[in-house]
């Protein structure tokens, strides 16, 4: 099955002055369609770069991304919005909401973006915000929502492109462990009845049960497992996916 | 497209009051400013302008209205001469001085004119006809001047060149460009007042018969008639209004307080939209994430400039009318004709949308990873 997103011996070096930064060294990964995969590793391990990489916000140095099976870092800088436009859904841990539109705004300029007709995306919003939850909040400003609120109404968004892959920087980080499982259980039922690919950054160790794989990176790169660190039992945590080493 | 310029432009009142300030404060500058130029230019060739005339003679070497040098008038008799002349009358413009009641003395600029013909009258009476200056000492001014000459009524007598004046009628709008008022009287009672000998005048006007050309007309003046110029009135106008806008820097001024209240309203403009553009700039980064093409973000930018530049504008308007009414009671008018006031609105458009652009070249460069700090 072709991953929905496959990284190969990505290098990522940020250049500054004559001392260069590594911040990525050779990762391989594959994100599947229906899987919600964790990327998990201390402050300044690489990961939020390799969430950027994949989104196609931040170029890698040398290696491959494959975004549904496009290459992109050939791909010159003004073609890569609308690759994310097309591919990707962006959740994140200061939820972005626009705080002078709406929670239904801010899902129709998302629905704008894609081309799709004032009337047209005005009820495609309500029925995404239903589907989160909040159809009551339609012309609610972010300001008077709760934080899960808001996160919602950011997951809403980024279903409205109706993207294959749904990206996530820290999506609980600015939640309590109630709201933050409530956000996790949407999360998880985006991969598994959506069949979107879901990959997020966490440190978050709450929620790594609703990880089916979780990627550990360290140094810039995706690391083997350390017993001082035990992971739920049943997740895998190389970055290939698919048959490689459990941890039963 | 969901209103993301309008709210951020009016999600934030004080700021948008600055804008708006910065917009209306640049706008009604330049109108001041660009209507003092208009005003003062008016006002330089207003005699020129209404004198009804097609021709001008003047003596040589004359470079501009108020400048005259007195010439033989018999060339009058040849000037009717002249194949295509329908009419041609000797006018004197010149300076002199007026006594007030009180022994003081101002200059004034004594225009002197054939009562019946139709050249050179005055115009806009609001009291008084123009047949009343040919009772004896007769004279015709402007009521703006009135305290300027310590003139009450119609009736008055005062002096004019060691000479008797009475005034027998008020002009409305007929102002000089220099601080002299015109003061309209017969030719004679002129040279009088300005010690113009009594075969002499200043300058000759012409009106060219229908149908015959300008330009030939001209033509036979100057072959037939030495000593002299002829110019066209619309010549005669512009020199002397670029003599007096540009030779003494008077317009020249006028011109760069208009300019500089361009530069000042850019900056505050170009300044309070960059503030605008970095409050919002993670949002522009989240567009940019999402998929928006940097076209998409530049569109939420100018739309902003966009909707400043149109309420500045009205505002700015607003202001103008009044400072341009206020301005009808005084010395210096100023003027805002409707090709002006229109201009001004795409001066306004563009100094807002070019303000716009300072911030666009920020939004370029934002770079889109910025949404996962935190």
């Amino acid at each position: 099955m072709q991953a929905a997103i496959a990284v190969r011996n990505l290098t990522k070096n940020y250049a500054e002055g004559v001392a260069g930064t590594l911040a990525l060294r050779g990762v391989d990964l594959d994100a599947h369609a229906a899987e919600l995969l964790m990327l998990m590793g201390p402050s300044g391990s690489g990961k939020t770069t390799l969430l950027s990489i994949m989104g196609c916000i931040l170029t890698a140095t040398s290696g491959s991304v494959r975004i549904d099976g496009t290459e992109i870092t050939s791909l010159r800088e003004k073609e890569l919005p609308a690759i994310r436009l097309r591919h990707i859904g962006f959740v994140f841990q200061g939820f972005n909401l626009f705080p002078t539109l709406t929670a239904g705004e801010n899902v129709e300029l998302m629905l704008d973006l894609k081309g799709v007709s004032a009337a047209a995306a005005k009820r495609r919003a309500r029925e995404l915000l239903e589907q989160v939850g909040l159809a009551a909040k339609y012309g609610a400003f972010p300001a008077d929502l709760s934080g899960g609120q808001k996160q919602r109404v950011a997951i809403a968004r980024a279903l409205a492109g109706d993207p294959a892959i749904i990206l996530a920087d820290e999506p609980t980080a600015a939640l309590d462990s109630h709201t933050g499982r409530n956000v996790m259980e949407m999360m998880s039922d985006l991969a598994h009845k959506r069949g979107r690919a879901v990959v997020i950054v966490t440190h978050d160790s709450r929620v790594l049960d609703f990880a089916d794989r979780i990627v550990r990176i360290e140094d810039g790169a995706i690391a083997r497992p350390s017993e001082a660190e035990p992971v739920p039992a049943g997740l895998l945590v190389h970055g290939m996916g698919t048959g490689a080493v459990s941890f039963a | 497209m969901p209103p993301l310029a309008q709210r951020n432009l009016f999600h934030d009142k004080v700021r948008l009051t600055v804008t708006l300030t910065g917009i209306v404060f640049s706008v009604v500058l330049i109108v001041v400013q660009l209507g003092l130029f208009f005003g003062f230019t008016t006002a330089t060739s207003n005699l020129i302008d209404h004198s009804g005339a097609d021709l001008w003679i003047t003596s040589k070497n004359v470079p501009y209205v108020e400048q005259g040098v007195a010439f033989s008038e018999r060339k009058l008799n040849q000037v009717r001469a002249v194949p295509g002349t329908a009419d041609a009358q000797k006018i004197i413009a010149h300076w002199t001085q007026w006594k007030r009641h009180d022994g003081a003395e101002d200059s004034v600029q004594i225009v002197g004119i054939n009562v019946d013909d139709s050249l050179e009258r005055p115009w806009n009476l609001v009291e008084g006809r123009v047949e009343d200056l040919k009772s004896p000492d007769a004279i015709i001014l402007d009521e703006l001047y009135k305290s300027k000459l310590g003139v009450t009524r119609v009736g008055e007598v005062f002096e004019i060149g060691g000479h008797r004046a009475r005034v027998v009628g008020f002009t409305r709008g007929i102002r000089s460009f220099t601080t002299s008022p015109y003061v309209f009287t017969t030719f004679k009672n002129a040279q009088n007042y300005t010690g113009t000998r009594e075969d002499q005048t200043m300058f000759i006007l012409v009106k060219v018969a229908p149908g015959a050309s300008l330009e030939q007309v001209r033509r036979g003046l100057l072959d037939h008639i030495k000593d002299v110029e002829v110019f066209t009135t619309a010549e005669f106008s512009h020199m002397t209004t670029f003599y007096w806008m540009f030779t003494t820097g008077a317009g020249v001024a006028v011109l760069i307080a208009a300019v500089l209240g361009l530069v000042v309203g850019f900056v505050v403009v170009a300044q309070t939209i960059y503030a605008t553009t970095m409050d919002h700039i993670r949002e522009y980064g989240t567009l940019k994430a999402m998929g928006a093409p940097n076209s998409y973000v530049y569109k939420v930018i100018m739309k902003q400039a966009a909707i400043s530049a149109v309420i500045g504008y009205a505002l700015g308007m607003i202001v103008s009318g009044f400072v341009v009414h206020a301005s009808q009671a005084g010395g210096a008018a100023i003027l805002m004709p409707p090709s002006m006031a229109g201009g001004m609105f795409f001066v306004t458009l563009l100094m807002c949308v070019g303000a716009a652009l300072v911030s666009i070249n920020k939004v370029t460069r934002i770079d889109p990873a910025t949404v996962f700090k935190g």
